[in-house]
């Protein structure tokens, strides 16, 4: 059994009631499968109510989930022939970023991303999937190479954020950032990026500067962590369920705001639930992604790029000569 | 041990009574911000607001910018009408827009045009922390993004001064886009062979550090400016342990390698001429 979000505890607490009833029914004389029947049709009906009325905390709590597949995880179900490459040739290896070279479909792609612990000791390893500057260049350095070899980039999204630490800092956190940005921009290989879980503001972005933008269904791509938030605007962290709402991070807002492409679908109760089944639904999207971006040449990539970037933000804009 | 904890203790600034405050007249005196003196107001104002004493560099505006940097009567402004929509109904945002609108007569947390530094005509975006904390939204973004392309069709460099605490938390995940989109339009000036000089003021953080203030041709600072991607507090939280006093200054940032050189507002005018000068010299037969 994965661990139980709060919001699915009725869902848990009837799929172990019928578990129960059919339990008895099986060890004992008396038949219990009228009741059970009414009881899974109740069950799909409040699966249906509770995981298609998801709040925007909600998703948070799934695009946190212990359990939600990794980069790594969806790089073994869809790339052959992954190599990974380690290290920026600067300072040193940061394992909270994977980076290398695949085949998609028999074609060589080169894939960088976020890279979280699946426990604690791993998670030590990884720093929590949140990146230091070699991360970044270290990534960049393959998306060069990319870049070179006419390769397209595939990028999975998955950092509460940049690490925040002295060490950090001194080696240039903001320029490793910065530089990736740029860098991405002008790189004349298709690029798509994919939002697997949390996006967690520049560190997420200086992995995703792209042609196309995708986000799994209950990932989420902020400014700033809802908890962050709280504190800054009610100087009060426990009113992140409140900032998640405001701030709009959930992949049907980024949607409607013309940030992303296209949103990939979760098997009901998150990515975790399926994780073969989840990374079919990537693979959909990704491959169609591909086949699109490739029609396009160089210069019609690079203008594509700019004219999607260009239009990203709202403004109004009053004619000063009216009054 | 002991004693040099009391020896140690004794160092620490004392704190001036809230009477010794009280005691300046408004508006027309104004305290260092670095050694506490009391200057006439006019005074730090004709010194480009550089302590005459301690050589604190304190807040500057968009227009005392352009004054200081500008040939006189060189400066025409762009897009000043362009106005947030709070494209994500955040509440209590439009208030604090027009109370900023109305403390600093601008109508967002960057000013852009172009003018002439003695004689060399340039772009410039200037960044006023006095709205919003110079945050970066959808009009920042744009306003920049706009001055960069203005600089590539008119093949002229484009010079930005940042003063930011980041990204705008009110227009959210737009406000995080505006980074992506000026790294865009960065790269289509740069590719074209344009220059692009950075210079970053107190303080340039966050979202903004973490794109175009870090990728000019050359990155400069003000003295004293605090420069850096996460805030002390949030970083002494996360590795228990306190951080120097020098953190995240232009100082530190340049002996760490970040920086091309920090910049006292005095010379700020000569050292971008000389830079213009060498640049446009560029290719010429000898
Ligand atoms: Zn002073």
């Amino acid at each position: 059994m994965k661990q139980a979000l709060d919001f699915e505890k009725p869902v848990i607490d009837l799929r172990s009631k019928i578990d129960e009833l059919k339990k008895l029914t099986k060890d004992s004389d008396i038949d219990l499968t009228s009741e059970i029947t009414t009881l899974e049709t109740r069950l799909e009906k409040l699966e249906k109510d509770i995981y298609g009325n998801l709040n925007p905390w909600d998703r948070v709590q799934i695009a946190r989930h212990s359990d939600r597949p990794t980069t790594l995880d969806y790089i073994e179900l869809l790339f052959t022939d992954f190599i990974e490459f380690y290290g920026d040739r600067l300072f040193g290896d940061d394992e909270a970023i994977v980076s290398g070279i695949a085949k998609y479909k028999g074609n060589p792609v080169t894939i960088v991303g976020h890279q979280r612990g699946k426990n604690t000791k791993d998670n030590i390893t990884r720093n929590f999937g949140m990146p230091h500057p070699e991360g970044y260049r270290k990534a960049l350095r393959h998306m060069k190479q990319a870049n070179k070899f006419n390769r397209p980039i595939i990028s999975f999204i998955d950092t509460k954020g940049a690490y925040p630490g002295k060490a950090a800092e001194e080696r240039g956190q903001s320029e490793a950032i910065a530089r990736n940005l740029i860098e991405m921009a002008g790189f004349k290989v298709p690029i798509v990026c994919i939002v697997i879980g949390e996006g967690g503001s520049g560190g997420a972005l200086a992995l995703g500067v792209g042609d196309h933008i995708h986000m799994l269904e209950n990932s989420t791509y902020s400014v700033i962590s809802p908890e962050g938030a709280a504190a800054l605007l009610w100087k009060d962290s426990t009113k992140a369920k409140q900032a998640a709402e405001s701030l709009k991070i959930s992949s049907y807002d980024l949607k409607q705001l013309n940030v992303i492409d296209e949103i990939i679908p979760e098997p009901r109760g998150g990515a975790h639930r399926d994780v073969k089944l989840q990374a079919s639904y990537i693979d959909q999207v990704l491959s169609d992604s591909l086949a699109t971006l490739k029609q396009l040449n160089q210069e019609e990539l690079l203008e594509q790029r700019w004219e999607k970037y260009k239009s990203m933000g709202e403004y109004i804009e009053i004619d000063a000569n009216e009054e | 041990m002991l004693k040099d904890f009391f020896s140690k203790k004794k160092k620490y600034a004392s704190i001036p009574s809230e009477k010794a405050k009280q005691d300046i007249p408004e508006g027309l005196m104004q305290k260092c911000e670095g050694c506490q003196k009391i200057y006439y107001r006019k005074e730090m104002n004709k010194n480009l607001q550089v302590c005459p004493n301690c050589d604190h560099h304190h807040q500057f505006s968009a227009e005392e910018r352009i004054t200081s940097l500008f040939d006189e009567g060189s400066f025409s402004e762009w897009d000043k009408d362009i106005i947030s929509a709070n494209p994500l109904g955040f509440p209590d945002y439009e208030d604090k827009l027009e109370k900023d609108r109305k403390k600093t007569n601008l109508n967002d947390a960057v000013v852009t045009g172009k003018g002439t530094i003695n004689g060399f005509e340039v772009a410039v975006a200037i960044m006023d922390a006095r709205f919003r904390m110079g945050s970066m939204g959808s009009v920042v973004g744009e306003k920049i993004t706009r001055a960069i392309e203005n600089a590539r069709t008119a093949s002229i460099p484009f010079i930005i001064f940042t003063a930011s605490g980041g990204a705008r938390m009110q227009e959210g995940v737009l406000s995080l886009m505006q980074m992506s989109k000026t790294s865009v339009a960065i790269d289509r000036f740069q590719s074209s062979g344009g220059l692009m000089i950075s210079i970053m003021t107190n303080p340039t953080t966050g979202g903004v550090s973490a794109s175009f203030a870090s990728v000019g041709d050359y990155n400069f600072a003000e003295p004293g400016a605090l420069i850096g991607f996460a805030g002390r507090r949030i970083i002494e939280q996360t590795i228990r342990e306190k951080l120097p006093e020098d953190f995240q200054t232009a100082e530190f940032q340049l002996k760490h390698g970040q920086l091309d050189k920090v910049i006292p507002r005095h010379q700020m005018k000569e050292t971008l001429t000389t830079i213009l000068d060498i640049h446009s010299s560029r290719g010429k037969d000898n």
